[in-house]
């Protein structure tokens, strides 16, 4: 496999971590808010956060490069403030993964939390667990299966983006050219051969770190913790 | 832009996997080129970092996506498209620098089917209607589409094929090779670049359609006015347009050349 190809894979992995963890801080407090809240607005709210599956990759893509890009409205106000436009760069990827990936973070969050229900937290609150501490030592433990599987979808869902990145990312090897992308341009380059040794690496070390997650998840409430 | 902080990590995996750090490069030129160029283009790359010491670093994409992204602002010297329209829009929308548009290569359309026999030389095959199903690139959006197209309604074959449907439409030119290659169809409008072998010829079997059936598919770059590679952008598109070896090599891809 040649250099640039590892690189496009790293790239891949990179986005996917970094995607992940920012999506897991942004989505835990909104999926509790629309599984215990009581606002009216939360139907609203849910209906939007679905909205991402709903536009072809490559069209939300496009939109997000018209908003971000340097003469694009966003874009153009940042770079104008000094700032880079985010579009055509790593953080341009991190944005659109985040918002293509949105839907499945949160709805394994939000029905986990509501699975853990008011009951047993209610009851910490009897024995005088602040709310912080009610989140950490009940909600969470209850909720792990619902996080580790948006954990799961997220990271998997942003290595096997392909139109959102390339719209937005440009395609530039070495700084925004992802595995998935490397992989069709081979394929247009009629270079099965190389397509074939990218694909198969990506899905072996997916597969790899899948069986790991899952092998831990088990052992953990094999040894007692709640589930 | 880049630091050296945030290259590092990926320094330190290449490193790991035990790789030849990347070769600090001399000028670096960034160049989009429509998809049905790519492998031609990563042929010539070599040879032009060979003449000049530039590098070049390639993205690829469709014509229109590129045009869509240079409009945004994309940080691209060089826009090698599929045709001839999106480079004449980015010159006319002042995007360009002036005076650098160019044909690079003229496409071939080529009627081909991996079945050695099956196609004749005078492609009557089409004609004679045997065949399940025949694939062209979309006439909308893919230059060898439209080409195909035309040819069709040249021979009067456009609306029977439609009203049998026969007809199945790649959103691009590699997928009308793609499912001709595989078996799925009996016969696709393909590009000459795409089927022509190393050594010159074809396998399966194919027609060379006559280019008084369609319009030249003429392929033109420009070199984009936001660049902060103009004089290396310069130097590779002289190089295109004018070295032997180059010509020879778009040529040899299964193009010709103006020159």
């Amino acid at each position: 496999m040649g250099s640039a190809d590892l690189i496009a894979l790293w790239i891949s992995f990179r986005l996917a971590a970094t995607t992940t963890l920012l999506l897991l801080l942004l989505c835990t407090p909104l999926a509790w808010w629309l599984a215990m809240g009581a606002s009216r607005w939360r139907v609203l709210v849910d209906a939007v956060v679905s909205l991402p599956l709903v536009l072809p990759p490559t069209v939300l893509g496009f939109y997000l490069l018209i908003l971000l890009g340097p003469a694009g409205s966003l874009g153009g106000v940042l770079q104008r403030l000094g700032l880079p436009a985010p579009a055509f760069s790593f953080s341009g990827l991190v944005i659109g993964s985040m918002l293509y990936s949105l839907p499945f973070a949160v709805q394994p969050l939000r029905d986990a939390f509501q699975s853990v229900g008011a009951r047993a937290l209610e009851a910490a609150a009897t024995l005088r667990a602040s709310p912080w501490n009610r989140f950490f030592t009940v909600a969470v433990p209850l909720a792990s299966r619902g996080i580790l599987t948006a954990v799961v979808l997220s990271f998997a869902h942003t290595l096997g983006e392909f139109g959102v990145v390339l719209m937005i990312g440009g395609n530039i090897p070495g700084r925004t050219q992802t595995a998935s992308i490397a992989l069709f341009d081979h394929t247009e380059a009629l270079e099965y051969g190389a397509a074939y040794r990218l694909s198969a690496t990506l899905v072996a070390i997916c597969f790899a770190l899948l069986l790991i997650v899952y092998t831990a998840n088990r052992r953990l409430r094999a040894t007692g913790l709640p589930a | 832009m880049k630091t050296n902080a945030r290259k590092y990590p990926f320094g330190a995996v290449a490193a790991l996997l035990g790789l030849v750090a990347v070769p600090i490069q001399a000028a670096a030129l960034h160049v989009a080129v429509a998809a049905n160029f790519l492998g031609p283009l990563q042929n010539l790359a070599p040879l032009f970092e060979r003449a000049s010491g530039n590098q070049l670093i390639i993205s690829s994409s469709s014509s229109g996506q590129l045009y869509t992204q240079i409009k945004q602002g994309a940080p691209f010297a060089v826009f090698l498209s599929a045709d001839l329209d999106k480079p004449q829009r980015l010159e006319s929308e002042g995007l360009t620098v002036p005076g650098s548009r160019f044909v690079y290569a003229v496409g071939a359309l080529v009627l081909w089917s991996p079945k050695p026999g099956l196609v004749d030389s005078a492609g009557k095959v089409l004609q004679a209607q045997q065949y399940r199903f025949i694939a062209i690139a979309n006439p909308q959006t893919a230059p060898y589409g439209t080409a195909a197209q035309q040819v069709l309604t040249k021979l009067g074959l456009w609306e029977p094929l439609n009203r049998n449907r026969k007809l199945v439409t790649g959103e691009n030119i590699n997928q009308a090779w793609q499912f001709a290659a595989s078996g799925n169809v009996d016969l696709a409008f393909v590009a000459l670049s795409q089927v022509l072998g190393a050594d010159g010829t074809i396998a399966g079997s194919s027609w060379l359609v006559p280019q008084t059936l369609y319009d030249r598919i003429e392929q033109a770059g420009v070199i984009i006015a936001h660049t902060s590679e103009q004089a290396a952008a310069q130097v590779f598109m002289n190089w295109l347009r004018t070295d032997p070896a180059a010509l020879s090599a778009i040529r040899s891809a299964g193009y010709q050349t103006a020159n």
